[in-house]
Formats: structure tokens, C-alpha cells, sequence
């Protein structure tokens, strides 16, 4: 019952916020979602005290003559999602203290709305309420980045939205595919997750292709993997700054982790057969966006190419399946989700302070203000993944991971430490080091909404990175328990 | 069989509104007899009415009363949109045509005898030309009922001819009676049978209005009133293929090899032609013309899956509820944004997210829902043509049809963007929105996501 709240809580919460006026939706908003981590909080107690637990799953008939059911649970993958989630949400509505949004309570309403249907695609057991919160999902970021967008949001969200519904609407035929050759025993069609698997394992090379394509179609574009990515830096830049963090911190996620427990363990063969291509496709993505990063001027820009760098790297993980890559993945995935809620936060804040995010005209804000330097340094080395931070364990065990698969995809796949190293460090010599430009003098000190942040997102780069345990051992389980599918 | 009754008897009083002056009670009469006739469809459910009624010309067995249900929901929600426009302009002659053009929807979701078929498609249609030309003095109307007329009577002889062929054969315009001479004949059927079916079809898609039957149909619903279009798009075509559906599943179910390459065909066309068309208009009018000839092709895509079973019946049942309701939605928005002028490009819709929060929102959910997106209404349909159609050969129309979904979604959220993004240029008189649109909107919005949260009811009726 306890993860039925977890999808409920966010649901009221959003339509609370709709009815608030002014400065006090945010402050409603950002209370409702510490709720729902705290929630979020006990579900992990649970799961971990007395993992058999009656509150760890929910399933009712929704159409009982179509097989659907509204099933959701938690293990230990969605456990991991869905508090990174829930810890984020809270994180991005601080981050926008400092930002006026017209009509803010159709605003935090809409994240609240978004969160639910993040929450929903983590937990789903039903192949159906899958794809409807996937497709839930994203109606309120479609909304944030259309109205409260920057220059051109109009065509930009469109492509976005189009290329995400297209992708969408071949993973419905997939999952429609499989759930017609569900049951052949029984002669009950099912949507449950474990009968798609079943059904997809009975399928031969020829049809589990046509899946796993299907499938992979959606996860790619949402991700997203070269050559599907050209929606997303446009979007990515245009998009309110919230509504980047929603995307790049969670939604992201969605098509990676849709990979592990919605494609690998469904089609084994086809996995077998095209994986060279699909990883190739991957580490393509990762050094090819990590060149496109290094010559952005935009900084903005800069994080969203690194993003799609990142991603290729954890799609390749993955895709490998073993028992490194996917659980570098999931580390990775966690990581990536906080740290590039921090930068992304950092790139509002210099636009903010200096009217710009054009690393040309920005430098020497370091002497301004040290505290932010030191900060910024913190999360940045995070995401270039140095030894003792949060992004160390999980890019490690990728390249492990895709070393096993293949020793010249781990080569290219490796460029991503030196490339991600000179793109950051170079963005952030750029900013913040050298003689004092114009742009930096009226660089005060921080608002402490952006300090709370801050300080929140580098303790936990900090600490997940010298004691990655709890995560891990989480992630391990997790790996283990879709790679007993797989095999 | 008793709602048929008591929407005859509202059509002539509606006629003798005029003469005896109660032009004022007309409206909640209307209602309130519609509400009667759906509830007296609800008693007749799983009743012993199933009986055929005037020596076998028409039966109300479950199916006719379940698309009578959607027939008389959609009726009563147009009622209420339409009362403010015909209020002052002749309410009662208006009024009295829509009721008998229901009396024929009615007909053809419960005949079993092809001369009420077409008896059917003829008291349905003539209400319908004199409705599309019922802005007497504006030529576009005019112009509207004269080609609905032309087409319209050119369809009615295709299917007459196609009719007197199948009589040749089969020797009998009773239903029952061809079906059991077709399934006795063992596929030795003469080929004028095939010539028949092949005109009926033809004459059926005409009604509907499929490609590459459908030129009459964007320039129809642009010039005929708003209110009236509404009503073309959603009722006429909801009894339309009650009637298609009860043709070609029943009774020309066995010789489904002759025509469903020909319908998978027409699909094809209609999907692309509609979509790609569609996304190049500027009147909203225009653009929900094409987008019904995609819609239509989504039916037919259940038809011509032709599930033994309920699951096409359920399929069609639930997509054309889905799509009447959103379409109402849609055409009272329109209707209001549009009251002065009645032929409105997009633009009329920029910034309506600030001029009218109401509005754009109820617009936005409709939109929607005639895309395709969960937790809508329309989501629900498409997906259970999807699965109707999995099964069968013609797995490359599933494939098209999500193809031209996208560009689908183009055109509508051509509308929500110009609602939220763009603003309104000039000045704009605020919109004076009646408290009866505000309960219809608030009411068909509802709606619409109540069938997509709990779809089974409307589903599982038919097991």
C-alpha cells in the first residue's frame, strides 16, 4: 500500500498546488515533495527491514478482460530510481526560488504532476501502465518547456514532443506484440512484466528483432543515443531551467532504465544478434558528443552535449549485460541524476548573476566569490567522475563492463575520461578562473536557496563517493536480479 | 425501440412548436426527452425486446442499443451546444430536423432488412442537406448543402444498386436471410453477389466519408454553421458505422476476402490523404474535417480486422464514444471562440490560455484526446483498434497508422501551441461563454478522462 501512496501522494500534491496562488505555491510545492521523499524514505526502511512486505507492491484489476492490471512494486532497481527521484524534485523546486515564473502555481503543479509519472514508470509491473505513465510523463514537461520556455520554445518543444511520442508509439506496438504471445498455455493474455518476458523468450531471432527495435526505438530517443539525439540539445537549452533538470536528471533515466527491465530481459537473441550495433551506436554517441562539448560556447549547451556523452555510456553498459555494466549503469545513473541537477542549477546561477552563460565574455569569478568556486569545483569533478566522488564507481565498473564485451568498444568508450575531463575542466577555467571580466564584477553572493542546493548536491557527491556502499549493494541486487532473467 | 418512438413523437412537437407557441419549453423538452429515450434504452437492455419489430425490419438487440446510447449521449450534450445558436433563428424547424435525422441514426443502428437500411440512410441524410445549408443568405452554406446533396444522393445510388444485385442473388432484402444464403452457398457465389458487397462498400464510405470517397466532407463541415458540423462529425457518423459495421461483420462477415484488401486500401489513402492534409490547414473547421476522415479510417481499421468475438463491435463502440465526446469538447470551444465569424483560422486561438483559462483548458484535453494520448479517452481507442488488429494479416496498416498519429499530433498541438505560446494580436473582446456551455465543457471534459481511467465499463460490455 505504502508504494501506492508513493504515485497517489504527488497526484494530490499537484492538484493542491493548482489551486494556490502566487509565492505560496512553491512553498506548498516544495513541502509536498520533502513529503514524498520522506515517504519515499519509509518505503527504503521497509524494503530493506522486511522486503516481502505487503506495502511493497500493489496490484488491481484495471481492464480485467484485457489483462491489465494496475501493478506497481518496488525492488531493489526501482527503489534506487525512485529515490533518486524523490530526493531530486525537492532539490530542483528550491533551485527555482530565485527565478519568477508567471502563473507559478500551474508551474510546481505541473513538476508535482511530472514526479508522479516519473514515480509510476520506476515502479509499473504491467507492460500497460508502463507505457501510460511513460506516455503521462510527458504532458507536464510538453507544458513546462512550452510556457515558460525561452526564444522559440514553440518548435523546439514540438520536435521534442513528436520525437518522443513517435518512439513511444513503436514500444506500444512491441509491448502489444509481445502481449499477444502471452499465455499460450494458459490462454490468458497477461501485461504483467514477468509474462512478457516469458513471451518474449519464446519468440524466434526474427521477431525479437522486430521487438528489441521497436523497444529500443523509444529508450533511444528518450535517452537520448545518437542519431536520435538532435531533439535534445535545442530542447535542453530552451527549456526553463527546472523543466532541464526534470529532463536530464530524471526523465533520462526512464530510457536507460526502461533498457534494463523493459528490453534486455525480452530479448535475449536479439540482444545477442544486434547488441554490436546498438552498443557501437552508443560509444559513437559518447565521443562524438564529447567533441561537439568541447567546442560550445554556451555552457548551457556544454552540459547538455556532456549529458548525451554520459548517457552513451551508460546505454553501452547496459547493453553489454553483465554483471559490471549494469550495475556501473545504475551507479551512473544515480550519479549523473544529482550532478547534473548541480551543474545545471550553476548554469542558472551565472546567467542569473551575470546576464550570461557565454563562457567567452564570463571569467575570474572566483575572486568574487570563493565559496562558489569551491563548489562548483566539488560537483564538477563529480561529474568528470575523479576517484572519491559519486560519478568514480559507476563509470569504472561501465568501462569494465564494456571491456568484457568488447575490448575496442572499452577503448572508445574510455575517451569519454579524457574528453569529459578537458571539456569541464576547461568550461571551468573558463569561468571561474583567470582575471576578472566585466560580466563577473556583479557577482554577489548567493541566494540561500542556491547555497542549500548546492550544499545538499556536493555532500552527496562527497559521500557516495568515499562510501558507496549502500548504493551498490542495492544496484548489485538489482543487476543480479534482471540478469537471472536474461540468462 | 420505445427511444425510437419518443424522438419521432419530439420531432413533431417540435413542429407544432411554432403553431401553438411554446417555443420556450421546446429546449428542456428536447432534453428531457432524450434523457427518457436513453433511459428507456437502458431498461430494454438484456431485455426480451431483442424480438425483430415490424415484420423483421428492425431489431434492437444489445449492439443497436448500446450505439443508440452513444447516439443519444451525443444528442443530448449537442442539444445543449446548439440551443444558443439556434435560439433566435427558427428553432423550432431546426430543431425538428435534427430530432428526425436521430430517428434515421436510430434506424440504422437496429435495421435487419436492407430496405431500412436505406430508409435509414435517407431520413438521416435529408435533415442533414437542408442543415448544411441552413444559413440561408451566407453562400458557403449554400454552397455546403448543395454538394452534400449531390454526393450524398450520388452514395444512395451506389448502395441502391448495390442492393438490388445482392437481392438478384440472394433473392431477399432481409439480412438474416442473405447472411444464411451466403454461408450455404460454399463459396459459390455469383460474381454480381461480389459486384454488390463491392457497392455497398463504396456507398458506406461515402457515408463516412473515406478517402477516396471524402471530397465533399472539408468542404461541407467548412460551410455548414459550427453547431452543425459538430453534429455531422459526431452522430452521423457514429450511426454511419453502427450500420457499416452491422453489414460487413454480420452479414457480409464470410466473404470478407472480396473486400477487405479493398478496405485495407481505402485505410491506407484515408490515413495518409487525412493526416497529410490536415497538417497543412488554417481553419480549424478544415483541419477537424480531415482529422474525422482519419478518425473514420481508425474505425474501419476495426472493421476490417473483422474479430470473431465482440473485439472489433467493443473497438468501434469505445472509438466512436471516445471521439463523439472529444469532438463536442473541441466544437464548443470552437463555437465559442468563433461566435461573430464562423469560419476561424488558428490564430483565432493564440493566447486563448490567457483570454479564457476554461476554454483552453477543456481545448487542450480534447486535443488530447483526439491525438491519442493516455490517459484520454482517445488513447483507449486507438489502442483497441491496435489490438483488434494485430492479429490479422494487415499488420503494415498498424505501422502507417502510427506513422500518421505523428503527424497527427502535429495539427493538433498546431492548436495548444497557439493556445499558450502565441498571443493574441489586437484587440479581442472578452469571451462572454454561457453558463450551459460552461456545465457541457466541464461535462464532456469529465468525460473524456473518465473513459480513459476506467475504460473496461464501456469495454466489457460486450464479452
Amino acid at each position: 500500500m505504502l508504494v501506492g501512496l508513493l504515485i497517489i501522494v504527488p497526484l494530490i500534491a499537484s492538484l493542491l498546488v493548482f489551486f494556490t496562488k502566487g509565492d505560496t505555491s512553491r512553498k506548498v510545492a516544495l513541502g509536498l515533495s520533502v513529503v514524498e521523499f520522506a515517504l519515499a524514505l519509509a518505503v527504503f526502511f521497509q524494503f530493506k527491514h522486511n522486503p516481502a512486505s505487503k506495502d511493497l507492491t500493489l496490484n488491481c484489476n484495471w481492464v480485467e478482460s484485457l489483462g491489465i492490471h494496475f501493478a506497481v512494486s518496488v525492488d531493489a532497481l526501482s527503489m534506487l530510481l525512485v529515490l533518486l527521484t524523490t530526493f531530486l524534485v525537492p532539490l530542483i523546486i528550491l533551485s527555482s526560488f530565485k527565478n519568477e515564473y508567471e502563473r507559478p502555481n500551474s508551474f510546481y503543479g505541473l513538476i508535482l504532476l511530472m514526479q508522479m509519472a516519473l514515480v509510476g514508470v520506476f515502479t509499473a509491473n504491467d507492460g500497460f501502465l508502463f507505457y501510460v505513465f511513460w506516455e503521462l510523463a510527458l504532458i507536464p514537461i510538453y507544458f513546462i518547456c512550452l510556457v515558460w520556455g525561452g526564444e522559440n520554445r514553440g518548435a523546439i518543444t514540438f520536435k521534442f514532443f513528436v520525437y518522443t511520442l513517435f518512439g513511444s508509439l513503436f514500444m506500444l506496438v512491441g509491448l502489444i506484440y509481445l502481449y499477444n504471445h502471452t499465455g499460450f498455455d494458459t490462454g490468458i493474455k497477461s501485461w504483467a512484466v514477468t509474462d512478457l518476458y516469458e513471451a518474449g523468450k519464446s519468440l524466434n531471432l526474427n521477431q525479437q528483432s522486430f521487438v528489441f527495435w521497436s523497444i529500443f526505438l523509444a529508450f533511444g530517443i528518450k535517452m537520448p543515443i545518437f542519431p536520435l539525439h538532435t531533439w535534445q540539445p535545442n530542447t535542453y537549452v530552451n527549456a526553463p531551467t527546472q523543466g532541464t533538470m526534470l529532463l536530464s536528471g530524471i526523465m533520462l533515466k526512464m530510457g536507460t532504465f526502461g533498457l534494463i527491465k523493459w528490453l534486455l530481459p525480452m530479448t535475449p537473441l536479439a540482444l545477442e544478434k544486434w547488441g554490436w550495433l546498438a552498443i557501437g551506436l552508443s560509444v559513437f554517441g559518447v565521443v562524438y558528443a564529447s567533441c561537439i562539448a568541447i567546442v560550445q560556447k554556451d555552457y548551457k549547451r556544454l552540459i547538455a552535449y556532456s549529458s548525451i556523452a554520459h548517457v552513451g555510456l551508460i546505454a553501452a553498459g547496459i547493453l553489454s549485460a553483465n554483471q559490471q555494466g549494469i550495475q556501473g549503469a545504475v551507479m551512473q545513473m544515480l550519479a549523473h541524476g544529482v550532478n547534473v541537477v548541480g551543474l545545471f542549477l550553476i548554469a542558472d546561477i551565472l546567467l542569473r548573476h551575470t546576464g550570461t552563460r557565454e563562457m567567452e565574455k564570463l571569467g575570474g569569478i572566483r575572486n568574487m566569490n570563493g565559496n562558489f568556486a569551491v563548489l562548483f569545483l566539488i560537483i564538477m569533478l563529480g561529474s568528470v567522475a575523479l576517484p572519491l566522488t559519486n560519478g568514480f564507481v559507476g563509470e569504472f565498473l561501465l568501462i569494465n563492463g564494456i571491456y568484457q564485451y568488447g575490448a575496442w568498444f572499452a577503448a572508445f568508450a574510455g575517451l569519454t575520461v579524457i574528453l569529459g575531463a578537458v571539456y569541464m575542466l576547461r568550461s571551468y577555467q573558463a569561468i571561474m578562473l583567470g582575471p576578472k571580466r566585466d560580466s563577473a564584477i556583479a557577482f554577489g553572493p548567493l541566494a540561500s536557496s542556491d547555497k542549500v542546493v548546492l550544499y545538499i548536491i556536493c555532500f552527496v557527491v562527497i559521500a557516495f563517493g568515499v562510501y558507496p556502499k549502500p548504493l551498490n549493494d542495492l544496484a548489485e541486487e538489482g543487476t543480479k536480479a534482471i540478469l537471472t532473467y536474461i540468462k | 425501440m420505445k427511444g425510437l418512438f419518443i424522438i419521432s413523437g419530439l420531432g413533431i412537437l417540435a413542429m407544432l412548436a411554432e403553431i401553438f407557441k411554446f417555443k420556450k419549453a421546446l429546449f428542456p423538452m428536447v432534453l428531457l426527452g432524450v434523457l427518457a429515450a436513453y433511459a428507456f434504452n437502458f431498461t430494454e437492455w438484456n431485455n426480451n425486446m431483442n424480438i425483430p419489430m415490424f415484420s423483421n425490419m428492425i431489431r434492437f438487440d444489445n449492439v443497436a442499443l448500446a450505439f443508440s446510447g452513444v447516439i443519444l449521449a451525443t444528442a443530448f450534450f449537442w442539444f445543449i451546444l446548439a440551443n444558443d445558436y439556434f435560439e433566435h433563428d427558427h428553432i423550432t424547424d431546426h430543431f425538428a430536423l435534427v430530432l428526425f435525422a436521430l430517428v434515421g441514426a436510430l434506424m440504422l443502428t437496429s435495421f435487419t432488412n436492407m430496405t431500412t437500411l436505406f430508409l435509414g440512410i435517407e431520413i438521416l441524410s435529408i435533415p442533414m442537406y437542408v442543415l448544411a445549408a441552413s444559413r440561408k443568405r451566407d453562400l458557403a452554406s449554400n454552397e455546403a448543402g448543395f454538394k452534400y446533396l449531390i454526393m450524398g444522393s450520388f452514395a444512395s445510388g451506389f448502395l441502391l444498386f448495390g442492393i438490388a444485385l445482392i437481392y438478384g442473388a440472394s433473392g431477399s432484402f432481409d439480412l438474416m436471410a442473405i447472411r444464411s444464403y451466403v454461408s450455404h452457398s460454399g463459396g459459390d457465389l455469383p460474381i454480381f453477389f461480389y459486384a454488390g458487397v463491392l457497392m455497398i462498400l463504396v456507398a458506406m464510405c461515402f457515408k463516412v466519408s473515406a478517402a477516396p470517397f471524402h471530397f465533399w466532407a472539408p468542404d461541407v463541415y467548412e460551410g455548414s454553421p459550427t453547431v452543425i458540423t459538430a453534429l455531422m462529425s459526431t452522430i452521423v457518423k457514429t450511426a454511419a458505422f453502427a450500420a457499416f459495421m452491422h453489414l460487413f461483420l454480420v452479414v457480409f462477415g464470410k466473404v470478407s476476402d472480396s473486400w477487405s484488401m479493398v478496405l485495407a486500401v481505402i485505410i491506407a489513402l484515408s490515413l495518409i490523404i487525412s493526416n497529410i492534409t490536415a497538417a497543412t490547414q488554417q481553419s480549424v473547421k478544415r483541419m477537424l474535417a480531415y482529422s474525422s476522415i482519419s478518425h473514420a479510417a481508425f474505425m474501419l481499421m476495426a472493421i476490417l480486422a473483422n474479430n470473431r468475438g465482440f473485439g472489433s463491435v467493443n473497438a468501434i463502440l469505445y472509438y466512436s464514444l471516445a471521439y463523439s465526446i472529444g469532438s463536442i469538447a473541441a466544437f464548443t470551444v470552437l463555437y465559442n471562440v468563433s461566435k461573430n465569424n464562423d469560419n476561424v483560422t488558428i490564430e483565432a486561438f493564440n493566447g486563448l490560455g490567457k483570454r479564457h483559462p476554461l476554454l483552453a483548458v477543456c481545448m487542450v484535453i480534447a486535443m488530447l484526446s483526439l491525438a491519442g494520448i493516455p490517459v484520454t479517452a482517445g488513447f483507449f481507442a486507438k489502442y483497441f483498434v491496435f489490438t483488434t488488429m494485430i492479429g490479422t494479416p494487415y499488420k503494415w496498416l498498424i505501422i502507417l497508422a502510427i506513422l500518421t498519429s505523428a503527424v497527427g499530433v502535429y495539427y493538433y498541438f498546431k492548436v495548444i501551441i497557439a493556445m499558450y505560446f502565441k498571443k493574441a494580436e489586437g484587440h479581442h473582446e472578452p469571451i462572454q461563454i454561457e453558463t450551459s456551455h460552461v456545465v457541457l465543457l466541464v461535462l464532456t471534459t469529465l468525460f473524456t478522462i473518465a473513459l480513459g481511467l476506467v475504460p473496461n465499463y464501456v469495454i466489457e460490455i460486450f464479452s
